[in-house]
């Protein structure tokens, strides 16, 4: 293909994953607010044979919360596949036509940051039922690709050279996968602070209403520590490269520019939700919130820094 | 509650502040603080890294600018304030740290406590019929072959073991919290004993390290100026690209130093090239390439005729397009003269600012000056900056061509563009703490990752005789840490049980 097309074909895979997700949006809204609603128990109890003996292993409820709107839930999860597919391939053009890791401007990291948030998501699909959560991962994903196609697209160039370097491959990969792990944590951590509202309403009794269709307030916030707690190391590490790189290009591991500062914060702050999670009194929704602080760091650290501060690292490009 | 009143005695109050201040929720509060505290250090300049626009703030806004300046806003992370948080954040990991480290130590060296009564409470919970007397004895020796640390027993006719494993989820945690401080320490290291210094040479010149040679040079308190390391270096080419595509017009390609190096006085030269993200390592320092830019080459005659100047300037670039401004002093020509210069790579015709930051069209403007340019006042002075106190303009020119000659009025003399050459800067520095801090925060790392991937939990096995005569095993396992599954190892062991049993 010749350069021209390539730019063409990752502009309309990245187009065409923008319209599965959101069709993907629309059946796992559907599923949501389909149905009847009280979710169904089913109860599941696994049995290992072996001569003679019978052992039961670990009997356990399993609560479909999507027994009503399952087939429109299934729609969506696979319709998130295939915009995933899509947006892969249009990231990956991206990188042919430009010759280089797509990540060299803000264009390129926000698309790669979708395709980031969409992963971990599925991800975690693979070995448990998140199919509620569908709905809270596919529009922060296609407000990332909005912002991307309409006000941060820049056209291909090359790398300015403080960005040509290997650390630029493992540090950016790694804050990508953060940057969606982190939103996974937000979503779940958001929901869970509903959920706890639902329940306390409820007083006792089980919740109604759409909340029905999510776990309990306490397996949302497990799950939440459970992200966290894949998440922070690998940002440890993110903020370990960075400074390894840093070293190497500006003669210094640690500058406290703004860039560093905020990386530097969301680290903090999500060190303070993991002690939170061992302290009584704030292990609950105070954490919660602690959490949903933490990817606003995040945030601000991509928009606010890339945008309106000067910094060694404005590669905005736009 | 009552245990949360402080006792009257002075040792009892003591204590109960200790105890406070090395709780979780000290940390807690004091992470959140030293979040906060970082935050106005990337809004407003900070003197270490922008001292130029810092003072611009603090100059341009009279009333907010000196006390925010008083309070240390233009240099956070070495205020007093910020520095009370951290401290008082190691104090207190220090004071929760070592007992918590004396208190695994003893529980890593004794046995797990006893079964529980009723293991069927237990969220994973397993049960074996029909097994044979052995299984207990068959899953302590499987336990204690996969390490874990094993207590046997027998209670009410049932016998048990009971078994823990997951202990270096806390070592991991205690090795992490340490390793902070260790990375303290190695920065600690490098803001005492480092230093580093920036220095402007151009094409064809020559730097040996020696503090009379740098532009700018900074050194921790026991950094010694006088024993820097012997090397020296001459540049002898340096290549600029910019992209010409429309996108990123403008923005830099490349660039590249060429230097023929020695390592001290006495050692061969070696050729080498500095890049960006290629520092040169040299006797324990790092030459890092972080700017470029012009110096236009200038022949200036007095109204004597005799020639006064024939130097190349350093101009410093001001915008993207390398529009440079620099200046030229001469207090001992007759008359006592002093210029103005700016350069630009790409003149656009009718604009005050370059187009492009390639040389595709140099030209200068220049504006001359007569008077006492003050350089014997004994004030230092800078030397990209003309102090017209006593100076009156005489002329000025929009833009002077290599090659083009501009004969100043009043018969002050002459000065004729010959040409340009570039110029690169170059940051030296010396860190002896950066290995220090590299290896602790790769400790910390693998410490944290320990903390939080590996699962602390208890398992039994308990048997006892069922209703009717036989045999019942029960497995029963506990994860201490929230939400955890241990139905993985309690399928491993009833395997474990039943596998034996069957070959
Ligand atoms: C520089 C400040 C600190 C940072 C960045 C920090 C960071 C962390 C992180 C990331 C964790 C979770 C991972 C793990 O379990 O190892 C953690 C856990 C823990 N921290 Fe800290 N910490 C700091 C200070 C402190 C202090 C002052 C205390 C004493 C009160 C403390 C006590 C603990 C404890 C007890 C845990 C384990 C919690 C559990 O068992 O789940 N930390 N810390």
């Amino acid at each position: 293909m010749t350069p021209a097309e390539l730019a063409q074909a990752s502009n309309s895979a990245i187009y065409a994953s923008m319209l599965v997700l959101t069709l993907a949006m629309v059946f796992f809204a559907f599923s949501f607010a389909a149905g009847r609603r009280k979710p169904a128990v089913v109860a599941a109890a696994e049995i290992v044979e072996s001569e003679g003996s019978t052992a039961v292993i670990t009997r356990t409820e399993v609560i479909d919360p999507f027994v009503p709107g399952r087939r429109s839930a299934n729609i969506a999860m696979s319709l998130t596949w295939l915009g995933t597919a899509l947006l892969l391939l249009g990231v990956v053009l991206r990188g042919l036509w430009a010759g280089r890791v797509p990540w060299g401007n803000m264009y390129e990291f926000s698309i790669t940051a979708a395709l980031g948030i969409l992963v971990v998501f599925l991800g975690f699909s693979i070995k448990r039922d998140v199919r509620w959560l569908g709905i809270f991962i596919v529009i922060p994903a296609l407000l990332t690709l909005g912002l991307a196609v309409t006000v941060l697209y820049t056209e291909a160039a090359q790398l300015v050279p403080a960005l040509k370097s290997y650390w630029l491959v493992i540090h950016v990969s790694a804050a990508i996968i953060c940057s969606g792990a982190f939103t996974l944590s937000a979503a779940v951590s958001a929901l869970a602070l509903v959920q706890g509202h639902a329940e306390r309403k409820a007083a006792g009794a089980p919740v109604t209403g759409l909340t029905a269709r999510m776990p309990s307030q306490e397996r949302l916030q497990v799950m939440a520590n459970r992200i966290i707690a894949f998440t922070f190391p690998l940002w440890t590490f993110a903020v370990i490269a960075g400074a390894i790189w840093a070293e190497n290009a500006w003669g210094r591991y640690w500058g406290w520019d703004p860039k560093e500062t905020w990386a530097f914060i969301t680290w903090v702050v999500f060190a303070a939700y993991l002690h939170a999670r061992s302290t009584v009194g704030w292990r609950g929704n105070r954490a919660s919130w602690i959490a949903i602080i933490g990817w606003s760091t995040f945030l601000a650290n991509y928009f606010g820094v890339n945008l309106f501060i000067n910094s060694l690292h404005s590669y905005s490009g736009v | 509650m009552s245990e949360q009143l402080p006792p009257l005695s002075t040792g009892g109050w003591f204590r109960w502040i200790w105890r406070q201040f090395t709780s979780m929720r000290t940390a807690l509060i004091l992470l959140f603080l030293l979040a906060i505290a970082s935050i106005p250090g990337s809004i407003f300049p900070q003197r270490g890294t922008n001292p130029l626009k810092a003072k611009e703030w603090i100059t341009g806004s009279p009333t907010w600018g000196p006390i925010l300046d008083r309070l240390g806003f233009f240099e956070v992370y070495s205020s007093p304030w910020f520095s009370a948080i951290y401290l008082l954040l190691f104090i207190s990991l220090i004071g929760c740290v070592l007992p918590r480290a004396a208190t695994h130590w003893r529980a890593m060296r004794t046995t797990p406590p006893a079964a529980p009564r009723n293991l069927s409470r237990m969220k994973s919970h397993a049960v074996l019929e029909g097994a044979d007397s052995t299984a207990v004895d068959r899953a302590a020796e499987f336990l204690k072959a996969h390490r874990w640390h094993v207590l046997r027993g027998e209670t009410d006719g049932a016998t048990w073991v009971s078994a823990e494993k997951g202990y270096l989820r806390e070592t991991g945690n205690l090795i992490f919290h340490l390793a902070l401080i260790l990375i303290l320490v190695g920065v600690a290291i490098g803001g005492l004993f480092g230093w580093k210094g920036n220095v402007i040479v151009k094409t064809g010149d020559g730097f040996s390290d020696t503090l009379t040679q740098y532009d700018a040079w900074g050194g921790g308190r026991f950094a010694d100026p006088a024993k820097l390391p012997p090397f020296s270096f001459t540049m002898t080419d340096f290549r600029v690209e910019f992209d010409r595509a429309v996108a990123q017009h403008g923005s830099p390609k490349l660039f590249q130093a060429d230097v023929d190096v020695k390592a001290n006085p006495d050692a061969a030269l070696t050729s080498s090239t500095i890049e960006v993200n290629h520092p040169l390592e040299v006797d324990g320092a790092k030459v890092f390439l972080v700017g470029h830019g012009y110096a236009p080459h200038f022949v200036v005659r007095d109204s004597t005729g005799e020639i006064v100047y024939d130097d190349t300037v350093v101009t410093l670039p001001q915008d993207g397009n390398f529009t440079s401004t620099g200046v030229i002093k001469l207090p001992d020509s007759s008359p006592q003269l002093g210029f103005d210069v700016v350069f630009y790579p790409t003149l656009q015709p009718g604009s005050i600012v370059s187009g492009f930051p390639a040389p595709d069209f140099p030209a200068t403007y220049l504006a001359a000056w007569t008077g006492d340019p003050g350089l014997d006042t004994g004030i230092p002075q800078s030397v990209y900056k003309l102090d017209k106190t006593n100076m009156t303009q005489i002329g000025r020119v929009p833009s002077l061509l290599p090659g083009q000659t501009w004969t100043l009025p009043n018969n002050a003399g002459s000065i004729s563009l010959v040409g340009y050459e570039r110029w690169a800067s170059f940051q030296i520095a010396y860190d002896p703490g950066k290995e220090f801090a590299l290896v602790a925060a790769v400790l910390a790392l693998s410490g944290l990752m320990l903390s939080l991937f590996v699962r602390r939990r208890r398992v039994w096995v308990k048997m006892s005789e069922g209703p009717n005569g036989t045999t019942v095993v029960e497995i029963a396992g506990l994860n201490r840490a929230e939400g955890g599954d241990v139905s993985a190892d309690i399928e491993i062991i009833t395997e474990a049980i039943t596998g034996k049993e069957t070959s």
